[in-house]
């Protein structure tokens, strides 16, 4: 408890300001190779469904890796950030901040809404009560005929790079800072052991709900992001193949590991863009991918695990309580 | 200070306890023994609020139990060590008993109590950046205690601490309860180590298939011609 302090009265220490800057660099080359037009706009693309990905994932880790909440909604609470955002840009006018911060509220709630319920089943029986949540949502936008319904709904495209790099980077921070807190230490102890956690004085459903609505939030966020940048979103966009796909990321990278489901869903993004002009064999060799690595590292690519960086910090080598 | 007037629960339509009866008073070791399936563990999940009474009263301090939920009974000093001790396997022991003391607030007092705890089980202090699903099995029976001991109970339930022990080990772990309850904290033991348990306890209770059948002075009832041929072994 005493480290969390610390390090709180050093958010400036040298980790965070070379990560900062390691976090500027990566923007900024990018964003000069746009620029200058060295990389196209499917590149661009590219990057920017990495980061919308990697919010998705992360926040998917949160509920499944974190918490050990089966759950396979996510694409209904981006269907729902999405189609909100959108309603708040297009039909009301609204600015961009507005529409992706009311697109994420609503799914937060919708995510509270749906987890009160549903956060009673366990395992498998959750996994279908979300899976078919997240259909019903995508099937109540698709009649809809005031967002669009099945023709789709047009969205000016604002988002750029700049937008959906930051957002990312301040998803990826608000959601390692909470698993970090006596919160998500709460989280990781219904994960471990509901039972114990339960007779440690930790209100379990509380914890399940709260993870459920933080997670749903940067859905609805991604979901955000994914809508005002593609012109126009479909609501077959956000079946359930969506939600699996997410789901992969993280056991890809490991389930509990913010770095590890990083990398996953870079790299699955990465992959699936540049066999994009292969499209029969795309999913054989993502298929053929994910068996070896189930057999080889069947825990995901960094276990649970995080890769670390404080080699950048040497003064703290000495400290208690790593969470390794 | 603990006092249960005939409770009844329900495993769905099994009838599991079928209108117990008894009272812990403070300071005393009491035990509940009795064969599998009688309702020992039953009764003290129903205590730590795991479980709701279907009828009956449960009160605590005289604060009524039945109306309050896990997290709350924990905040009023009563602390369970689950049965299979259910140690969170994937950290470390210190982040173990910092979860222990989940529900305080005080962080001087919570540093004592680790120091007190690491004092009363010397191991754990040896391994305490290890991952607790690599301790030993007496080792995990000691840090699911220490755990327990960290939110400061004045009652203790502890749930077959012998469980899948060598001999030595529940030695061990029974002096170990000894000292904790000369240090103030109550206890409330189930075990199926009968002999073990009537030679700490002040006073016990004898469960058969959800009800209370004898009960008394722990050392009398080790006398009596039941209990040994039932639960001793002749």
């Amino acid at each position: 408890m005493s480290n969390m302090k610390m390090s709180k009265l050093e958010i400036f220490n040298r980790k965070n300001v070379i990560m900062l800057f390691l976090l500027l660099l990566v923007y900024g080359i990018v964003q000069l190779l746009f620029q200058n037009q060295i990389l196209n706009k499917f590149y661009m693309m590219t990057f920017i469904l990495v980061c919308i990905y990697i919010i998705l994932a992360v926040s998917q880790n949160l509920i499944t890796g974190f918490t050990g909440q089966l759950a396979i909604g996510h694409a209904g609470f981006m269907a729902i950030g999405a189609y909100m955002s959108a309603l708040v840009t297009v039909k009301l006018d609204g600015s961009l901040i507005a529409g992706l911060i009311f697109g994420s509220i609503v799914a937060a709630f919708a995510g509270i809404l749906i987890g009160i319920p549903t956060l009673r089943l366990k395992g498998d029986y959750l996994a279908i009560a979300t899976l078919g949540l997240g259909e019903i949502v995508r099937i109540i936008f698709l009649n809809t005929d005031y967002l669009g319904g099945a023709t789709g709904f047009q969205v000016p495209k604002v988002i750029n790079w700049t937008w959906a790099f930051w957002l990312m980077v301040i998803s990826v921070v608000v959601i390692k800072n909470f698993i970090n807190s006596s919160h998500g230490r709460a989280c990781i102890a219904v994960r471990e052991n509901e039972i114990a956690a339960e007779a440690m004085g930790i209100n379990t459903t509380k914890y399940k709900v709260m993870a459920f609505a933080i997670g749903a939030l940067f859905a609805g966020l991604a979901g955000a992001i994914y809508a005002n940048y593609m012109y126009v979103i479909l609501p077959g966009t956000f079946s359930f193949l969506k939600s699996f796909e997410i789901l992969v990321m993280v056991v890809l990278g490991g389930l509990g590991s913010i770095t590890g489901c990083i990398i996953g869903a870079g790299l699955m993004t990465l992959v699936s863009a540049f066999l994009a002009n292969y499209p029969e064999m795309r999913m054989v060799i993502i298929a053929v991918l994910l068996i070896l690595l189930m057999i080889y590292r069947p825990n995901g690519l960094l276990g649970n695990k995080e890769f670390k960086f404080d080699f950048l910090n040497p003064k703290k080598k000495g400290e208690e309580n790593g969470t390794a | 200070m603990l006092l249960l007037n005939n409770i009844h629960v329900f495993y769905g339509a099994i009838h599991a306890l079928k209108g117990i009866s008894f009272e812990v008073n403070k300071g005393e070791i009491v035990t509940l023994i009795g064969s599998n399936g009688a309702g020992k563990s039953t009764c003290l999940k129903t205590i730590s609020g795991l479980l709701r009474p279907k009828e009956g009263a449960l009160s605590f301090k005289d604060d009524d139990l039945t109306v309050v939920d896990a997290p709350q009974i924990v905040a009023r000093g009563i602390s369970h060590v689950p049965e299979g001790r259910r140690i969170f396997a994937n950290m470390s022991v210190s982040e173990n008993l910092d979860l222990g003391a989940y529900l305080r607030k005080d962080k001087e007092g919570i540093k004592e109590d680790r120091e007190e705890i690491f004092t009363l089980f010397p191991r754990l202090k040896e391994r305490r950046r290890q991952l607790a699903g690599t301790l030993s099995g007496g080792e995990q029976q000691m840090l699911a205690m220490g755990r327990a001991l960290m939110s400061k109970p004045e009652l203790l339930l502890l749930d077959e601490p012998s469980m899948g022990l060598a001999p030595i080990l529940v030695k061990q772990i029974f002096e170990i309860i000894k000292e904790i309850n000369s240090s103030g904290t109550t206890i409330l033991l189930v075990e199926q180590n009968a002999r073990m348990a009537l030679s700490i306890a002040n006073r016990a209770y004898v469960l058969e298939t959800g009800k209370i059948v004898l009960s008394g002075n722990a050392q009398e009832l080790m006398a009596t011609e039941e209990v040994r041929k039932a639960y001793l072994g002749g």
